[in-house]
């Protein structure tokens, strides 16, 4: 009992220096929130296409019996870091051939349209969320967010914030590698 | 006079200003719906600003949730299923009453462990301390020794006296 006691101080410095540990880790973010999507099924929604966009809406059952998984990516023309990782989405489609959809997430028609006419558009697929619920129905918290789809429609990874920095691109890509190889297997 | 006046009604409209965040154009015109919606919104956590409820949160997301529940109220949800609702989206996360489960068990029980740990180092602390004021040391083998060599010697010169 007397041991015990001596040691509790080791004790309570080792659970306190070990709490305070994990609380430094610079990999984890108390502002990351678990996205209860990864492995399940995408959620069922429709969206129109944007008015005037050369690219038609879509459902979920377009991201479904595709030979390879989809990148759906929820931005904003109002949004200055969706305008920062637009080249970062448009190098992957060009590059790697990467499928693209884009939800366009509380945005005037005319607003998303300039913002596309002035960037560019890699997206094969836009749908309008003018409302914002569809993108509520994915978990949004903020835009833009990244989502990979598999064929069968699981969802099998999510980014928050844009994909922007090394680190992050990195571990978009390995995502979409592995992504691509469970498909295939 | 006027002053205090003005100090009063600026300090009786603080909480009312502070407290909510909903606008005039998302409250119900049904206030039994509305009452249900405001307890409804003050148990889901606002996904961008983590410590507030969405009642109490002027950001975006925030609004379109307090709107989402009142469409939902609308059509005749309970409140458990429009908490059902948003936990399927967000996880339990979205909740600031997280839910008592196997996930949860450490964060209910931390504090009553941590409490009886606290309890139990400071009864032993308290118990130790008392008894080494009540008992007396013992004496070693040879302060035993040296103690009755003393209280022979006195004894002697006593009798010799």
């Amino acid at each position: 009992m007397k041991r015990l006691l001596y040691a509790s101080p080791i004790l309570i410095a080792l659970v306190f220096g070990g709490f305070f540990l994990w609380g430094l880790n610079p990999e984890r973010d108390p502002n990351s929130i678990p996205s209860v999507l990864i492995s399940s099924p995408a959620p069922e929604f429709i969206l129109q296409e944007v008015e005037g966009a050369s690219v038609p809406g879509f459902s979920r059952a377009d991201l479904v019996g595709g030979d390879g998984p989809v990148v759906v990516n929820i931005f904003a023309s109002w949004c200055v870091p969706c305008r920062a990782e637009h080249a970062v989405l448009a190098h992957m489609v060009n590059q790697d051939g990467v499928r693209l959809f884009g939800i366009n997430y509380q945005d005037q028609p005319e607003d998303a349209l300039r913002w596309l006419n002035e960037l560019g558009n890699p997206y094969e697929r836009i749908g309008s969320d003018l409302n914002g619920r569809v993108a509520i129905d994915w978990g949004l918290t903020g835009v833009p967010e990244t989502f990979i789809v598999g064929a069968d429609g699981t969802v099998l990874y999510k980014h928050v914030g844009p994909i922007l920095g090394d680190a992050a691109i990195r571990a978009f890509t390995t995502a979409l590698t592995q992504a691509r190889q469970e498909g295939s297997s | 006079m006027i002053a205090r006046v003005l100090l009063i009604i600026t300090l009786a409209l603080i909480p009312m200003t502070a407290a909510l965040a909903v606008e005039p154009d998302e409250i119900l015109s049904d206030p039994l719906l509305e009452t249900r919606a405001r307890e409804v919104s003050r148990q889901l956590r606002c996904v961008v600003c983590q410590n507030q409820d969405i009642d109490s949160s002027n950001a975006g997301i925030a609004r379109d949730m307090r709107i989402l529940v009142r469409e939902r109220l609308m059509v005749g949800d309970t409140n458990a299923d429009i908490l059902d609702f948003m936990v399927a989206r967000y996880g339990n996360y979205v909740l600031l009453r997280p839910p008592f489960n196997a996930q949860t068990y450490a964060l209910w029980f931390a504090p009553l462990v941590l409490a009886l740990f606290a309890g139990g180092v400071g009864y032993t602390v308290m118990r130790q301390a008392r008894r080494k004021t009540i008992r007396p040391a013992d004496l070693t083998t040879d302060e035993e020794a040296a103690l009755q060599a003393l209280l022979d010697t006195s004894s002697d010169t006593e009798k010799n006296t």
